[in-house]
């Protein structure tokens, strides 16, 4: 066919003198569109084209305006202005025409004036809102050509706001008779459910109506709809399993019309459709995937014939395949298809098997040994498209035994690449690998440098940063941190001695921050010698404003010889003056500080010493200041994610060129906080910020897949051994010379065996052999290793003693050591215990320790309780104790009215929040499961009294739980009020104002005003999660906030006993503990999770808070570091 | 779900520009230019697929014009090789051995059938006869406007 097509497209030329041939009937060369076309072409020039077009447009305007002109000349007239306008010329005067037409013209011509429209107008056009009544008016023709117009148009543009006039409408064209209708309709939905998916909410059984249409088309047209719904909630639709494996059942089985075949192949599309569906129900299900096995077995095995589009369908069955739970038989059938798409030698079909091989190789590394030798070969293909996807391919296979060859193999590929996108993308992965995997420190710093002069200034601010943060936090052993800083001074100084003119300003500004805190390391080196090749950098013309201020405080942090204090004057004067302001703050310091010694050993105290900066970064010091200025009207402060969020909404303009601006002046402080946990950095594409994720939004669906392997999950793993015994088995490749096929680990065992081939095939097997060196013998075993979130942030960590314990006891510890904190809880307070009978809801904090401790202000109620014991009975009462002692009685005899229903759960201590002679006001808090209850104690000593009461809450939903707040108390008694708080807006600490106003039935109304504190902790819960569902939710949140908090010291498990201080005081779940990081889930009382990533880091415990509400980590990471900070 | 689809001629004179999801005028004239640049570099026995920032590019060529059409990452890209094929054959089903110069001349008939090829991004109908019932059902209406026959013969 398609040869025909081709054909016919090559006789053109004849057929440009337009004259009587066959097909040139409906060539409408005669009318004004055909004269303007015929025009341009014979025009030579642009500027003629130019011209020409202005003169058509102005004629064509004067036309559109005239009253004469008729609806089928208007029709006319819009299709030459949309021909302008493809040509590149605005033509906006005729949008409101094209408008015009669809409104007024019958069906040929409302049909031109709606295409007009569509291309004219975007969604955002206010010209659109005029379409709004047509569109209406149209829908509810009677002319089905009308409809499906309208229909068409619909799901081209349509302004989001305006689809609840219309949805009704739409909706109802799911009952019409005719199939095109109801398919349109259905496509329609789809596009408003991508668009504002809110509002088609309440029409999903109608969905599953389509669905069971008896029409395939509809069917078909549903399956958008349900692969969209599908993908963001896969649990909801597992039931629709079986219904999805019939209907392909049916049509692989061909008993669909014939209308439906394309090239003899029963619905490709419908079938596509279906396996992408399935592969998403059947992920990490076993029961789901099992329904589907033999239906998968089935289309491997019917689309045998030769065509493009059997090799669709068999590409899709084999992702499909290695998506859902695995079964070997299957599995061994993809991995030959695969092996038939690599050995293809049609070249859509190679580049295809090596997607395919990219995206199985993780979970079947032997796959990519045996068909090591093409991908060989792809490296040196002519097309750049195979080549970088052959890239990507040893991107997932590096391990630390082939790094070296795989990243120069990246690094050539980067030389050559012209394309900003692969570049960014492809030195993000190298630097990726060369931390993880880099073998020495030279060649660390070497590649290092390739990254940052190949990678540019379009490359992502996290590499840089991310370097930075490396050398400066260092590793396990100083001397080494030592050597790798002195030779990456060595190697920036002998770069700017040569030409650094050449080196992106991102490179330069690293050497920069290099050479001011690390210069001092080699010791023959005079810093004026540095200053010197520094100042080389601010001469020259190409270095931006952002480098020279690098270069002014590089030199600030070097002056402290007698000969770089006189180069850096020289300097400061000339730049004191400059017309940049940082420029000009920069070289002020350094005028300073050069000039006064005594200032400058205070900021910068000789020898670069590293002594972190301890940042109190909830700046509690400040919250008197920020009450204060609170009250006196200022706004509250926003987080940064919070108010680029607004600002990307009230599309300001992008604040992002300002980030990195700063340089560092006195600490690496501020690179340090840019840290990213290492969990995401295995994932294919650059660890980037949480913001930055959810914008690249459809590259991230195979990031998901790489990141979901590092949670490990080994049952499913170990279950992979027999299967990968079987793909052992070689396909004999035509490619590969006779005598190499054997073993597949012969080939990469270091020590190839020695064949009579020609030279070039013995290179490529030496290659083979370094670059899949470390393949074969990790198999499953590799998996594992790779999976674990301990990602080496360079080689030799893996010598440290940290990863020497395996992790079967590591993730053990945390339950001992819970246990027995709890045992040594219960061993010291209750032999204090009085059997006093008032005392029964602090004896139930003792008998279930687990249950919810109780947290006043930031400490622990158990604490408190204890402590009264402690003072109040066994001992000796002093006098002033004896006044503790009455009011903790009193606290007692309040807590016998407490609820019943509410005695089961630990309270808060009972505060008094107001007296005078009649009425006594106290409360405290009580943590159910899934709410905080407020209960207030009224204590009336005098008559009965008529009482009101009141309780608001900027951030906190309180509502009474029984009684109406208008009621009496009688005299002499303790009345109790309750409220049920929810959170509204999480802060740190929450404040209820209440007020009551009572009436004596002497007297008359008075009222008064008391204020609660309640803290955070009180409303978090634990949120028992798997490690699966933690890694999933993780990648689902959009705030997050980062920081580094002490570490409880202690010897033997620093980081588990860090948690369970947390745990304790803050009622957190740890998922689990893997190595130096640790998995820890909250949730705000019952639905608002909040996840936090920990690693031990240089002695300090990096957490990353990320949860779906705003505030929330902030605010919980605040607690944290009040938690540990009390320790 | 498909991005949007570029017809244009090996000099790199636009054709046809479907989108299917909005897009400012300025972010079309930068994708219309780097397609073109794009797909006009390529050398002949090379493969049909290009990425192009988070999005992939198929791209095929027939006589003298290119078909470049953009899907989203998850995308089967030989399946969207065969989209452009259909409506390859969608075009020369109704014009009858296809040229150039008919999708020149007539573009406005070729976006009507790609409208019914395509509805939102998404395949709306796959067979031939019913999108060229439905077109030239449509057309009739050129010759003749009395609305009854041709609803017998586009629904029937």
């Amino acid at each position: 066919m398609s040869d025909v097509v081709e054909k016919t497209l090559t006789a053109l030329p004849s057929l440009l003198s337009l004259d009587s041939q066959p097909g040139s009937a409906k060539l409408s060369s005669t009318s004004k569109l055909g004269n303007l076309i015929r025009g341009i072409t014979e025009l030579t020039s642009k500027h003629e084209e130019e011209k020409l077009i202005q003169h058509e447009l102005s004629s064509i305007k004067e036309q559109v305006s005239s009253p004469n002109t008729t609806m089928r000349q208007m029709r006319e007239l819009m299709v030459r202005a949309v021909y302008c306008e493809m040509l590149g010329y605005e033509a906006s005067f005729s949008y409101i025409h094209a408008i015009k037409l669809a409104q007024q013209g019958n069906v040929l011509e409302k049909r031109v004036g709606y295409l007009a429209v569509s291309l004219f107008l975007n969604e955002s056009h206010e010209l659109l809102l005029l379409l709004v009544n047509t569109v209406l008016k149209d829908l509810q023709s009677t002319n089905l050509i009308e409809v499906c117009m309208a229909l068409t148009v619909v799901c081209q543009i349509f302004p989001k706001d305006m689809i609840p006039a219309i949805l009704p409408i739409v909706e109802e064209k799911l009952n019409h008779p005719k199939e095109i209708i109801r398919r349109k309709a259905v496509l329609a939905l789809h596009k408003f459910y991508l668009i504002a998916p809110n509002q088609v909410q309440h029409i999903h059984n109608k969905f599953r109506k389509a669905l069971c249409d008896k029409d395939p088309g509809v069917m078909t047209a549903s399956l958008h709809i349900y692969l969209q719904l599908i993908q963001e909630n896969a649990e909801a639709y597992k039931d629709l399993t079986a219904s999805f494996v019939t209907i392909l059942k049916q049509v692989v089985g061909g008993k669909l019309p014939m209308d439906f075949n394309y090239h003899s192949v029963p619905a490709p599309w419908l079938q596509i459709q279906l396996l992408r569906i399935l592969s998403l129900l059947g992920k990490n299900d076993q029961r789901t995937s099992e329904v589907m096995y033999e239906v998968l077995d089935e289309s491997l095995r019917r689309a045998e014939m030769n065509h493009n589009i059997t090799y669709a369908i068999l590409y899709e069955c084999v992702k499909c395949v290695y998506t859902i739970y695995p079964k070997s038989d299957l599995l061994e059938k993809a991995a030959t298809c695969i092996g038939n798409f690599v050995l293809s030698p049609k070249i859509n079909l190679k580049y295809l098997g090596l997607k395919a091989l990219t995206y199985v190789v993780q979970q079947d590394p032997k796959l990519a040994l045996q068909h090591q030798m093409t991908i060989i070969e792809c490296l040196d293909h002519s097309d750049v498209i195979i080549k970088r996807e052959v890239m990507e391919l040893l991107f997932r296979i590096t391990n630390a035994q082939n790094v070296t060859v795989i990243v120069e193999k990246m690094l050539d590929f980067l030389r050559l690449s012209k394309d900003d996108h692969t570049t960014v993308d492809l030195a993000g992965k190298v630097a990726e690998l060369a931390e993880k995997y880099a073998p020495d420190n030279e060649w660390f710093i070497q590649t290092m440098n390739a990254v940052f002069s190949l990678g540019g200034d379009m490359m992502q601010p996290e590499i840089p940063n991310g370097f930075l943060k490396l050398l400066s936090e260092g590793f396990d052993s100083e001397e080494e941190d030592r050597k790798l800083r002195l030779f990456a001074v060595n190697s920036y100084i002998s770069l700017l001695q040569g030409d650094p003119s050449k080196l992106p300003q991102r490179f330069l500004q690293v050497i920069c921050w290099v050479l001011g805190e690390y210069s001092y390391l080699k010791d023959d080196l005079e810093p004026a010698v540095v200053l010197r090749l520094l100042t080389n950098l601010l001469d020259m013309k190409s270095s931006s404003s952002d480098t020279r201020s690098w270069v002014l405080v590089a030199m600030t942090k070097l002056c402290w010889s007698e000969a770089a204090v006189s180069v850096a004057q020289q300097v400061a004067e000339t730049y004191s003056s400059s017309f940049d302001t940082t420029l000009r703050q920069r070289a002020q310091e350094l005028q300073h500080l050069s000039r006064d010694s005594h200032l400058y050993s205070r900021v910068l105290p000789p020898g670069g010493s590293l002594e972190p900066v301890e940042v109190d970064s909830s700046l509690s010091f400040l919250d008197g200041f920020v009450s204060e200025a609170l009250s006196a009207g200022a706004a509250p402060y926003k987080p940064l994610h919070q108010r680029q969020e607004e600002l990307s909404r009230s599309k300001a303009l992008s604040l992002e060129p300002y980030g990195l601006s700063l340089p560092i002046s006195t600490s690496s402080c501020s690179i340090t906080d840019r840290q990213s946990p290492t969990l995401l950095s295995t994932s294919s594409g650059l660890s980037g910020d949480s913001t930055d994720f959810s914008h690249r939004g459809s590259s991230t669906t195979l990031k998901l897949d790489g990141v979901k392997r590092i949670w490990g999950r080994e049952g499913y793993l170990a279950q992979k051994e027999p299967v990968e015994e079987v793909a052992q088995v070689e396909i004999p490749s035509p490619l590969r010379p006779p005598g190499q096929q054997g073993d597949a680990d012969s080939c990469h065992s270091k020590t190839p065996t020695p064949t009579a081939n020609p030279e070039g095939d013995r290179e490529k097997q030496l290659l083979a052999s370094s670059l899949f060196g470390g393949l074969s013998s990790q198999s499953s075993m590799c998996l594992m290793e790779k999976s674990e979130p301990d990602i080496q942030r360079f080689g030799r960590k893996a010598k440290g003693q940290r990863t020497s314990s395996t992790p079967n006891e590591q993730r053990s510890n945390p339950s001992v050591s819970s246990t027995s904190a709890v045992d040594n809880l219960l061993c010291n307070n209750l032999p204090e215990t009085n059997p006093e009978p008032i005392d029964s809801s602090t004896k139930q904090t003792f008998q279930h320790p687990e249950s919810l401790p109780v947290a006043n202000g930031a400490c622990d109620a158990e604490a408190i309780v204890s402590d009264d014991d402690r003072k109040g009975r066994n001992r000796p009462v002093s006098p002033e104790e004896r006044v503790e002692a009455d009011e903790s009685c009193e606290n007692l005899s309040l807590t016998s009215h407490l609820p019943a229903e509410l005695s089961g759960f630990s309270h808060s201590e009972i505060i008094p929040l107001y007296s005078n002679q009649s009425l006594a006001l106290s409360a405290c808090h009580v943590q159910t499961d899934n709410t905080v209850v407020l209960v207030v104690f009224i204590t009336n000593s005098s008559e009965d009294a008529n009482l009101q009461m009141q309780v608001l809450s900027e951030e906190l939903e309180a509502c009474c739980v029984c009684e109406s707040p208008v009621g009496e108390v009688r005299g002499h008694s303790v009345s109790v009020r309750q409220y049920s708080l929810t959170v509204k807006r999480p802060v740190v600490h929450f404040e209820l104002v209440g007020r009551l106003s009572y009436s004596l039935p002497a007297g008359m109304l008075q009222s008064m005003q008391f204020s609660y504190k309640l803290p955070l902790t009180s409303f978090i819960r634990p949120l028992t999660v798997s490690t699966e569902e933690y890694g999933s939710m993780w990648l689902a949140f959009s705030h997050d906030t980062k920081q580094n908090l002490t570490l409880i010291e202690e010897e033997r498990e620093p980081l588990t006993a860090t948690l369970n201080a947390l745990r304790k005081k803050l009622s957190l779940h740890i998922v689990e503990i893997i190595g130096v990081e640790g998995l820890v889930a909250c949730s705000l009382l019952k639905d608002q999770p909040c996840l936090m990533h920990c690693r031990v880091h240089a002695g300090r415990l990096a957490v990353w808070l990320r949860s779906p509400v705003a505030d929330l980590p902030d605010c919980l990471l605040y607690h944290c570091q009040r938690a540990l900070q009390e320790h | 779900m498909m991005r949007f689809l570029l017809l244009f001629s090996r000099q790199g004179r636009l054709r046809l520009q479907k989108w299917f999801t909005p897009m400012t005028e300025r972010e079309k004239k930068k994708i219309i230019r780097d397609m073109t640049t794009l797909v006009l570099a390529r050398q002949p026995r090379t493969c049909n697929f290009l990425q192009w920032k988070d999005l992939k590019i198929i791209y095929k060529r027939y006589a003298s014009l290119y078909f470049c059409l953009a899907v989203e990452n998850q995308e089967n890209e030989l399946l969207a090789l065969e989209v452009i094929h259909r409506y390859v054959e969608l075009l020369d089903k109704y014009f009858g051995n296809v040229c150039e110069l008919d999708i020149i001349f007539n573009f406005e008939k070729a976006y009507f059938i790609l409208d019914e090829f395509l509805m939102g991004g998404e395949i709306q109908e796959t067979s031939k006869q019913m999108v060229n019932r439905s077109i030239e059902a449509s057309d009739m209406l050129q010759e003749d406007d009395s609305s009854e026959w041709y609803e017998v013969e586009l629904f029937g």
